[in-house]
């Protein structure tokens, strides 16, 4: 079972809480998902539409929350916003995001890491979203994070895992759980990092924006246990040349 | 009086505690988080702390994200 900061956690699927069309349609496709982690995101109250509360659909019995610092785009706005998530309930656990480019939204590593300390020290389970540089997922972890969470590709693009190279190292070298996080786009994306050995995936946008959320989340749930059982069986290796499955020998009657 | 809240000038009136505010504004106080200039107010202390002149207030929930 997935473990995380001594905590078990029953689903490898991870689920965003962003871009739904309907708090409906979010609450059906997290069910569907099997997920037991939710992200969520901490903005001001809209005073126009002040019913309009993501608590009032997800319970919060059945879901881990994780809050994330999207938005933050230096250290001490990311900290600003997790000390808010805490006091909001939102508990210790943090989905750490620095992205100071909108275009990109790619994280900043210097950032990402001094927060990670401080946050660390103040007793928050952080979970940081980082590029997948197997150096800084060495530094995060040596700095407390719970996970780290290296980037498939840049988010809701659904370009899949163009990093693959460098998240076999995360994977090879982290003794931290390594959640694949950002710009997995279809089931096969998840698949894959499951595949390669990452403890779990974290998707969003490829779920919400489907034409039927509910079912490509039950799609994600799949492909991510496909994944991690092929991982636990044991993928064969790669070979540059063929080699037949069937027997060789035994053909005499040909000739 | 005037104080700003979430960005925009609003007008209270006098000795009006957050967790009255948050009650006119149809908000539920176990939901939202308040920043008084800069700094976190603890859930337990809505009640007691009363707002004045210039506060700078920022009403923060959970919304959906990734």
């Amino acid at each position: 079972m997935l473990t995380i900061a001594g905590q078990e956690i029953r689903s490898r699927l991870l689920i965003g809480t962003g871009k739904f069309s309907s708090p409906r349609v979010m609450a059906e496709a997290i069910a569907a998902s099997g997920s037991q982690m939710v992200t969520v995101a901490l903005r001001r109250v809209d005073l126009n539409d002040p019913g309009d509360d993501i608590m009032s659909v997800l319970d919060r019995e059945k879901y881990m929350f994780l809050p994330n610092t999207s938005g933050a785009r230096d250290a001490v706005e990311a900290i600003r916003l997790a000390r808010m998530a805490r006091a909001s309930g939102g508990g210790e656990w943090l989905k750490l995001e620095v992205t100071p480019d909108p275009r990109t939204l790619l994280p900043d590593p210097v950032e990402t890491l001094k927060a990670t300390e401080v946050l660390v020290a103040e007793g928050f389970k952080v979970l940081p979203y980082m590029n997948a540089d197997p150096i800084l997922a060495l530094k995060l972890q040596d700095a407390g994070a719970a996970a780290v969470m290296p980037l498939g590709s840049p988010i809701g693009t659904n370009q899949g895992i163009l990093t693959r190279f460098q998240v076999a190292i995360i994977i090879d070298q982290a003794r931290v759980p390594v959640i694949v996080d950002a710009g997995l786009g279809a089931p096969s994306h998840a698949a894959e990092a499951m595949e390669m050995g990452a403890d779990a995936v974290l998707v969003n946008t490829a779920v919400a924006v489907a034409v039927d959320p509910v079912r490509m989340a039950r799609a994600f749930a799949l492909a991510v246990e496909a994944g991690r059982e092929a991982f636990e069986a044991g993928l064969g290796r790669r070979r540059g040349e063929a080699e037949a499955s069937s027997p060789e020998s035994g053909l005499g009657f040909l000739k | 009086m005037k104080i700003q809240c979430n960005g925009k000038d609003t007008i209270i009136d006098e000795g009006v505690s957050i967790e009255k505010l948050l009650l006119e504004l149809a908000l539920n106080p176990d939901t939202v988080v308040v920043e008084c200039n800069e700094r976190i107010i603890l859930r337990e202390d809505y009640g007691s702390h009363i707002l004045v002149e210039g506060d700078e207030l920022e009403l923060i929930r959970f919304v959906g994200g990734g």
